[in-house]
């Protein structure tokens, strides 16, 4: 049995599954201000009575570590960034303690300027003074040669407990976002392991020495040890597990829209052939560009929740939330009371429904029931806009050979997948207006958790190797070797292999998680003077985000058999 | 976020599957370190920024521009029409003010690529500005466009092209032709007679540095420029005037190419040489990149960047200000020139050798233009190569007088087929291409 927990803006949901069905399932309202108690609320209601050694493993995505970061609970963090020539650094200025050095490092990793000693000395004594006891270092070019990274982490280790550095994070090039990415994980670090060690240990003293993963905003899991060195990962987790939750009911060789309509937003992501598609570099956080690997969506301020009203004879919906529906007990008309109004929802105050509605119908100079459609038609709409300016934002993606531009590969969905309360009344009327065959996850009220549950491991490993300076580098690994003029491409590629299957293990990962894909195999052969004197290699490997092959059979059956949830 | 104060486009294709042999130049690695630098700068993040996939240039584009021997296909590759392709993007966008400016990361380059194409020059096939710039009139309506070529070669392509046109002002700063390939682009090199003073050449002596580039941008091309009032300005971004370039013998910088882009401000920028893969055009792109934007790029240098040892000696700059002088010479004098020369009807008659060094092929040329005192005059060139092809090629310019239009037409109609292989005609009033076997 295995256990999936999604921590939602509105509720927590949490499922136990096993025997190829959904045995528990269990949904409390989350508690921001204590998180840990709803989560172990939880999971002491999802395992009761539960033979702890029964319980292979549990996935666990919350909101932890994006609540912090909105609520600016963070720890002081210093950072110091060397940048040579190039953009001010200054512009990328990150928190309250942030101080740019000397040292340049150049594109092929070659030191141009060394770093200065006494000015990191002065700087440790700053933060000693200050009492920063957390550090990001980054420096430009880091991961083709970590060496001044590695400098200054070490003086710095003089005043400071814990020095990230940029490097071990990604490595992917771009200096801004490295910057912005080493801060996040020294900012969200100590809230992070504070929480998973805490529910940890509390599920150890009721006998549960199970396993714990969280999952990623890619979609993916981590085991709990190896979230604390990668704590930004968790980062806007959020929409993964809804993501996921739609998986199984996505076609191979197809692309597949995916629509989750919650209360207030609607997230938009794509799969193509049942892969989620992840942003090129990372996602945003607050407003910073990172490099955090995240699932490619976008969200709307749409939901079923939203504010319906008339301005200037216009009908609006959204973008704000005035509470939940009047057919739930609210004070502004929604599209969920839309849904009352003709009779496509049950179990509420269809009257109350009726009556918010009336004086939009009555602006409208219009019928009850036409207003209603209006609403609904107007939501989707929006909806498959935003879709369809995603779509192309994703086929505008530049591509740097001749082969991939003549091939012209283009996102192009042919089924459309959506999940969140409207879900099933919304789905006929999607199909309708966009002519693309539309199905609604039944028990979508339990697909995020099902979603998290089942979430395989995602890893990646880049592998840069320069033959002219003898060198192999795949810095998030601090792993180099020094490499003869024959390495090439495939030794890269089978060296990188064998990193990744090692990171995917030391992560949590199972045999069966681990399906290699190749996402970069280049190879440059240097000239100088009319001489080949080397190869300029990178090559990078993945997993992809998915489900556990285990349970990804059984899954469409899971959803159609499903026991009523539980409240605590 | 950092945004820029101006909008900018930018297509990157560095066709990092494409070159002419696997030691040459113009090889896969060549925006390799560019494109390192680009990214790890993170100059795609900035809001203001944007990077455009490039088109594809199709038969119909090159045809407004080239006759190809002994056809569009045969002369080109995959990687030419994309190169093309990804200016005429640029230039769309600027057009259609979804942009203020652009920058076309592209290879391979075109300037060496005149107006018959028989095979390549100077790693050059088809001539990647003209057409962008002939697309643009036609899509557009663009009427006069000013193309300055910074390129450390002469750009004896473009001049070709445009010798006869006077709506097109070509201005190319170059290493001295007698010191460096193609060996033309001297200031007695100045247009056909129909366009006596639309080229301007200014060749500088070799170790021209950053001080004499600024000079001769700021008194001889901004001033012209002022003058030609064009709709629009190309720059031709050739970055092999570089103080590393190793095939070149110049002095200038990345700072100082950008500082020329920020002064110039073209609208579109098209790459066009620069070989100095990994010491200059990292820096020299990140500089023209910001300096279109409108940022700073006082920071951005090379590693080894030392302007003192880059300075120029005062023979360089006397002699970079005789160059400044004879050319502002000569762009006074083309409105006297052009009235005198373009006498109803006279047919003015040019031979010329052309070596194609990157297929070695020698080509002949006899190009005969009719003196029109309405239009550019209709263009006919003869040419033969030692490969045994020859062909007639006739040029009814776009603007072109009815006249001009008439002989064209007759030219091409009562000319026997008898030692050509191909007859062509390319109506640019119609936008037609016409041809006969």
């Amino acid at each position: 049995m295995i256990i999936g927990l999604d921590v939602g803006g509105t509720h927590t949901d949490a499922v136990l599954i096993g025997n190829g069905s959904i045995l528990r399932q269990v949904k409390v309202a989350t508690d921001h201000c204590n998180l840990f108690d709803c989560v172990l609320a939880c999971l002491d209601k999802v395992t009761k009575d539960v033979a702890p050694e029964a319980i292979g493993r549990a996935v666990l995505s919350t909101t932890l570590t994006t609540n912090a970061i909105a609520e600016g609970k963070l720890d002081k963090i210093g950072v110091v960034v060397s940048a040579g020539p190039g953009i001010d650094p200054a512009n990328f200025h990150i928190g309250d303690h942030y101080y740019c050095v000397s040292g340049s490092i150049d594109h092929r990793g070659r030191e141009v300027q060394p770093l200065r000693e006494r000015e990191i000395e002065e700087i440790a004594d700053i933060f000693l003074t200050q009492n920063i006891r957390r550090a990001a270092v980054i420096s430009k070019f880091s991961i083709r040669n970590p060496e001044h990274e590695l400098e200054m982490a070490r003086i710095l280790g003089r005043s400071c407990d814990v020095v990230v550095q940029g490097h071990r994070l990604s490595a992917s090039l771009n200096f801004p976002r490295r910057i912005a990415t080493a801060w996040l994980n020294a900012a969200v670090q100590p809230v992070h392991k504070l929480f998973f060690e805490a529910v940890r240990d509390s599920l150890k003293s009721k006998g549960f020495e199970i396993p714990i993963y969280v999952l990623k905003a890619d979609g993916g899991t981590m085991s709990f040890e190896a979230s604390i060195d990668a704590p930004e990962q968790t980062i806007f987790s959020g929409p993964a597990a809804s993501v996921l939750g739609a998986l199984p009911f996505a076609s191979y060789e197809r692309d597949t829209l995916v629509l989750d309509i919650g209360g207030t937003t609607t997230d938009i992501a794509v799969f193509v052939n049942r892969t989620p598609l992840l942003e090129p570099l990372g996602g945003e956080v607050a407003g910073r560009r990172t490099l955090i690997r995240a699932l490619k969506t976008r969200s709307i301020a749409l939901g079923g929740d939203s504010c319906v009203e008339v301005i200037d004879g216009d009908l609006r919906i959204g973008p704000h939330r005035h509470g939940p529906a009047m057919a739930y007990g609210g004070s502004f008309p929604t599209p969920t009371d839309a849904l009352f109004v003709l009779g496509k929802a049950l179990h509420g105050d269809a009257d109350a429904a009726r009556r918010g509605l009336r004086p939009v119908a009555d602006q409208l100079e219009t019928t009850l029931e036409e207003t209603a459609q209006l609403v609904l038609d107007l939501s989707c709409g929006k909806i498959i806009r935003a879709a369809r300016e995603m779509i192309e934002e994703i086929n505008r993606k530049p591509v740097y050979t001749v082969k991939e531009l003549l091939a012209g590969y283009k996102v192009e969905p042919s089924e459309i997948v959506v999940l969140g309360g409207p879900a099933p009344f919304l789905a006929p009327r999607i199909e309708k207006l966009t002519g693309i065959p539309t199905c609604a996850v039944p028990q979508w009220n339990v697909a995020n958790a099902i979603g998290a549950a089942m979430a395989k491991n995602t890893s990646t490993v880049t592998l840069f190797a320069d033959t002219e300076r003898g060198l192999a580098l795949a810095p998030e690994e601090e792993f180099s070797r020094e490499v003869g003029k024959d390495f090439d491409r495939k030794t890269a590629l089978s060296l990188a292999c064998e990193l990744l299957r090692a990171k995917c293990i030391k992560a949590g990962a199972s045999e069966s998680e681990i399906d290699l894909e190749v996402v970069e195999d280049n190879q440059f052969n240097m000239v100088r003077d009319f001489y080949t004197v080397g190869r300029n290699i990178r090559v990078q490997v993945q997993t992809r985000p998915g489900l556990i092959s285990e349970y990804l059979d059984f899954t469409q059956s899971m959803f159609n058999c499903c026991v009523l949830p539980d409240t605590v | 976020m950092l945004s820029s104060s101006e909008k900018i486009g930018l297509v990157f294709f560095p066709a990092f599957d494409w070159a002419i042999e696997p030691t040459h130049p113009e090889r896969e690695e060549r925006l390799l370190y560019t494109q390192d630098q680009v990214f790890e700068e993170g100059l795609l993040d900035i809001e203001g920024i944007v990077e455009y996939k490039p088109l594809i240039a199709s038969v119909e584009d090159i045809r407004r521009v080239h006759f190809c021997v002994p056809d569009e296909l045969s002369v080109t590759t995959e990687s030419h029409l994309i190169s093309a392709g990804g200016a005429k993007k640029i230039a769309l966008e600027v057009l259609e003010r979804n942009i203020s400016r652009g920058f076309a990361l592209v290879r391979p380059p075109g300037h060496h690529a005149m107006r018959v194409v028989h095979g390549a020059r100077g790693f050059c096939n088809i001539n990647i500005e003209a057409i962008m710039i002939e697309y643009l009139r036609q899509a557009y309506g663009v009427d006069r466009v000013a193309i300055v070529d910074t390129d450390c070669h002469h750009g004896d392509g473009t001049q070709d092209i445009y010798w006869h046109d006077p709506d097109t002002l070509f201005i190319s700063v170059h290493q001295d032709g007698r010191t460096l390939y193609p060996g033309t682009g001297f200031t007695s090199e100045y247009g056909g007679p129909n366009a006596a003073g639309a080229t301007i050449n200014l060749p500088l002596p070799p170790h021209t540095s950053e001080e004499g580039f600024l000079y001769v941008l700021e008194n001889a091309i901004l001033p012209i420029l002022d003058e030609f009032k064009p709709e629009l300005i190309v720059n031709s971004a050739g970055q092999d005037n570089h103080y590393s370039d190793p095939i070149t013998d110049m002095h200038f910088s990345a700072h100082g190419y950008a500082e020329l882009t920020s002064r110039l401000k073209p609208d579109i920028a098209v790459l066009e040489g620069g070989y100095s893969i990994e010491s200059a055009l990292p820096y020299m792109n990140v500089g023209i990149i910001l300096a279109l934007a409108g940022m700073d790029y006082s920071r951005i240098s090379e590693p080894d960047y030392d302007p003192d040892m880059l300075r120029q000696g005062p023979e360089i700059s006397r002699q970079i200000k005789e160059v400044v002088e004879e050319s502002l010479k000569i762009w006074k004098q083309g409105p006297d020139m052009r009235r005198k020369n373009r006498r109803e009807g006279k047919l003015f008659r040019r031979e010329r050798h052309i070596f194609y060094d990157t297929d070695r092929i020698i080509e002949i040329q006899r190009e005969t233009v009719r003196a029109c005192p309405e239009c550019g005059g209709m263009l006919a060139i003869d040419s033969q190569t030692d490969r045994g092809s020859r062909i007639l090629a006739v040029h009814i310019p776009r603007k072109a007088c009815a006249k001009c239009r008439e002989a064209g037409y007759e030219l091409y109609d009562s000319t026997g087929m008898e030692g050509y292989n191909q007859i062509l005609l390319q109506d640019r009033t119609t936008d037609e291409y016409f041809s006969r076997k």
